[in-house]
C-alpha cells in the first residue's frame, strides 16, 4: 500500500486532489480511497486529505498516520503543523515553493529522507501561468506522478479533465504536465550534481 | 459500472435507480452531499417523476416523508445527528403508523458538547422507535442496502434506517459498483402500498388508541420486525442472486472458524479491525470478527450462531449508555446467556476519534492474554479526565469541563489528523 498525506489550507483544493488522485490510479487499475481530515474545513484553515493506492482491497478506515509521501500545497504550514510527522524513512516530500529546501529552512529533510525523495515545485507558479488562478493542486499531482511513479501522468491528466469540465480541465491537465517536467528537470540537476 | 465516487454520490445515485416519488431533507453535515446530490438529478430531471422539497426542518422533513408514504409515494430521506433528534417526534410517527420511509442516518455524535464527528450516538437514540436499522460496512454495502431498504420497507410496511457512518464512508471516495436501472427494477416493484390515502376510498391513519388495543399495536410492530429477521436474509440472498455480491443480511462472520476470541462491531470500523486480526492471526491468535448488520431487528439467533465456538467475544462499538455501558453489548450478552461466554465491552471513537489499527492490535493482544477488564474506553485520555476530576473536587466553580478539557489538551502538541 501506497500512502499519501496532502496538507494545504481550507479553498486549495486540497481534498479535490485527494479524490483525483484516487482516479487516476483507480483508472490505471489499483485500488485506492481518498477522504478528507474530517472537520469544519473553513477558507485559510489548515486542512489534511490522504490517500491510499494499492492493488488490493483497501479496508482500513484510520486516517493517514506514516504516509509514503506528503504533499505540501501551502508552505506557510511549515511552522503551523508538523507536516513531515510520522512519514516512512524512505518517504517522499513534495513542497509548493518557488525556493529551495534550504531556503525554506528545511535543509534537516536531506539527513532524515533520501534526497532524490525530497523536491519543491513552484505548483502555484504554473497554475497562475497556466489556469490563471493560484490553485497548485492539479499542478502538483503531476509532480507527484515525477517523483514517485506511482500513477502516470497520462492518468493524472485524465482524471483531471474528468472532473474540471471543458477549457478549466485542459488547462489544469497542461498545468500538471509542465509540473511533472519541473520536477523531471529538477531530478536530473540534482543527479548532476551528485555526479559532479 | 464499477466507480471511484465518493460514498455520498454513491449513494445519491443509489437512491435515484429505486425511483423515489418525493425526496425531502434539511441540509446537515455529514449528510449533505447526499442531499445536494439528489437535489441536482431532481432539478436536472435525471430524476423523475420526483418531488424535491424544501423543507425549514428536520421534524419537516419527516413529517412530509411520511405524509408522502401515506398518500402513497415512495419516500425518501436523510439526516444525522441533532437532525435526527429534532426529527424524534415525526421517527416514532413513521414506524408507529407503520409508513415504509427509508432515511440514510450519516451517523454522527450527538451534543453537548457539539460535535460533527462520527459514531453511533445518534442511532442509539432512535434504537426502540420501531424502525429497522441497518449498519453498512463499506460505500459498497451502503449503497446497496439502500435498494434493499426500498424493498423490504415496502414489503412489511416497516421504515427502514441505513446508517453509514459519517465522513468516514460518506466522504471517502473509493470504488463502487453502481447498480443500472434495470438490475434495480427487477429487484425492486413499484411500491404498492398496504394502506393509502385516496379521496375514493377513505380511511383514517393515526387515529388515537386507547389502552385497549396500543399494547396490541406495539406487538403488531415487533412481530413485522421478527417477520423481517426471516425476509432480511432473503432479500439480500435475492440480492446476490441479481449482482454477485454479499450485501446485506443479518451478520457477517470473518475469520471466525476455531476463533477462542470473536470481535464484534457495526459499521466501517469492521474494515480496521479485520485487519488486526489478520495480524494477531499471523501472531498465532485465534481471533476472528462477526459484524452486526440489522441491528434492529437484533438478529439474536443468528448472534448466537456466529459467536458458538468462542469462549469470549469483544464487542467494540461507537456509541454507550451512560451510566450503563455498551448497547450493542448489552444486546450481545442477552443473547449469549446461558452459554458461558465471557463478553467485554468497549466503546471506540466516540467523537470521531480514530480508532487505530494498532490500538486494536494492543486490544486484541491483552483480550487474547485473558486480561480485559469487563468495559474498557479506547485510547482514553486518563491523564485529562482525572486532572478535571480533581478540578471538580477542589472547587464548586471548577467550570465547564468541556472547555476545561480543551484547555488541558492544548497545553499539549497537536498532530495532524487530529
Amino acid at each position: 500500500m501506497f500512502q499519501v498525506r496532502i496538507h494545504g489550507r481550507g479553498g486549495q483544493g486540497v481534498v479535490t486532489a485527494a479524490e483525483i488522485l484516487s482516479v487516476a490510479a483507480f483508472d490505471e487499475g489499483r485500488q485506492a480511497q481518498a477522504f478528507p481530515s474530517f472537520g469544519s474545513e473553513r477558507t485559510g484553515a489548515p486542512v489534511v486529505s490522504y490517500c491510499r493506492i494499492d492493488d488490493r482491497e483497501i479496508r482500513t478506515r484510520e486516517p493517514v498516520m506514516a504516509p509514503d509521501a506528503v504533499i505540501v500545497q501551502d508552505v506557510t504550514l511549515i511552522n503551523q503543523v508538523d507536516l513531515f510527522a510520522g512519514l516512512s524513512p524512505v518517504g517522499y516530500v513534495l513542497i509548493n515553493t518557488s525556493r529551495s529546501f534550504e531556503e525554506l529552512g528545511l535543509a534537516e529533510l536531506f539527513l532524515r529522507f533520501p534526497r532524490p525523495h525530497l523536491v519543491t515545485c513552484p505548483a502555484t507558479e504554473i497554475a497562475l501561468e497556466h489556469v490563471g488562478r493560484p490553485l497548485p493542486n492539479a499542478a502538483l499531482l503531476g509532480a507527484f506522478a515525477s517523483l514517485t511513479g506511482q500513477i502516470t501522468l497520462d492518468a493524472v491528466k485524465k482524471a483531471i479533465t474528468d472532473h474540471f469540465a471543458g477549457a478549466v480541465g485542459e488547462r489544469n491537465a497542461a498545468a500538471a504536465a509542465a509540473a511533472f517536467d519541473a520536477v523531471v528537470h529538477q531530478e536530473e540537476e540534482l543527479s548532476r550534481a551528485d555526479a559532479d | 459500472m464499477l466507480t471511484q465516487i465518493e460514498g455520498s454520490r454513491a449513494i445519491a445515485e443509489t437512491v435515484a435507480l429505486c425511483r423515489p416519488e418525493v425526496v425531502c431533507a434539511y441540509p446537515i453535515s455529514p449528510q449533505t452531499h447526499i442531499i445536494e446530490a439528489v437535489g441536482v438529478m431532481v432539478k436536472e430531471g435525471r430524476l423523475a417523476p420526483c418531488e424535491f422539497i424544501n423543507v425549514e426542518s428536520e421534524f419537516a422533513a419527516m413529517s412530509v416523508a411520511l405524509g408522502a408514504s401515506a398518500a402513497g409515494a415512495r419516500a425518501y430521506t436523510a439526516t444525522a445527528s441533532q437532525g435526527l433528534l429534532f426529527m424524534m417526534e415525526a421517527v416514532y410517527n413513521a414506524a408507529g403508523l407503520g409508513l415504509p420511509v427509508v432515511m440514510t442516518l450519516a451517523n454522527r455524535a450527538i451534543g453537548a458538547p457539539i460535535n460533527i464527528w462520527n459514531d453511533h450516538s445518534d442511532a442509539m437514540a432512535v434504537r426502540d422507535s420501531g424502525w429497522i436499522q441497518l449498519f453498512a460496512e463499506t460505500n459498497q454495502e451502503a449503497a446497496d442496502l439502500h435498494v434493499q431498504a426500498f424493498r423490504l420497507a415496502e414489503e412489511l410496511s416497516v421504515p427502514v434506517m441505513v446508517c453509514m457512518d459519517g465522513f468516514i464512508l460518506t466522504h471517502a471516495v473509493e470504488g463502487v459498483d453502481l447498480l443500472d436501472q434495470a438490475t434495480v427494477d427487477a429487484f425492486l416493484p413499484p411500491y404498492d402500498p398496504r394502506q393509502v390515502l385516496d379521496p375514493a376510498n377513505p380511511v383514517s391513519i393515526g387515529a388515537m388508541v386507547g389502552p385497549e388495543a396500543f399494547q396490541e399495536v406495539r406487538y403488531l410492530a415487533h412481530l413485522r420486525q421478527l417477520d423481517a429477521l426471516h425476509r432480511i436474509p432473503a432479500i439480500a440472498e435475492e440480492f446476490f442472486g441479481a449482482t454477485g455480491r454479499r450485501s446485506g443480511g443479518l451478520v457477517h462472520s470473518y475469520r471466525t472458524e476455531d476463533a477462542d476470541t470473536i470481535v464484534v462491531a457495526m459499521g466501517s470500523v469492521l474494515g480496521t479491525i479485520k485487519d488486526a486480526v489478520d495480524i494477531r492471526r499471523d501472531a498465532g491468535e485465534r481471533i476472528g470478527v462477526v459484524g452486526i448488520t440489522s441491528f434492529r431487528p437484533f438478529p439474536a439467533q443468528a448472534v448466537r450462531a456466529a459467536l458458538a465456538g468462542a469462549s469470549q467475544v469483544v464487542v467494540l462499538e461507537k456509541a454507550f449508555s451512560i451510566g450503563h455501558g455498551g448497547v450493542l453489548a448489552t444486546d450481545i450478552s442477552m443473547a449469549l446467556q446461558g452459554s458461558g461466554c465471557v463478553v467485554r465491552e468497549v466503546v471506540a471513537g466516540l467523537g470521531g476519534r480514530p480508532i487505530t489499527r494498532l490500538s486494536l492490535e494492543k486490544l486484541f493482544y491483552k483480550a487474547a492474554q485473558g486480561e480485559l477488564e469487563e468495559l474498557l474506553f479506547l485510547d482514553l485520555e486518563v491523564d485529562v479526565v482525572e486532572r478535571e476530576r480533581e478540578r471538580m473536587r477542589l472547587e464548586r466553580r471548577s467550570g465547564p469541563s468541556a472547555e476545561n478539557v480543551l484547555r488541558d489538551l492544548g497545553a499539549r502538541s497537536e498532530g495532524p489528523g487530529r
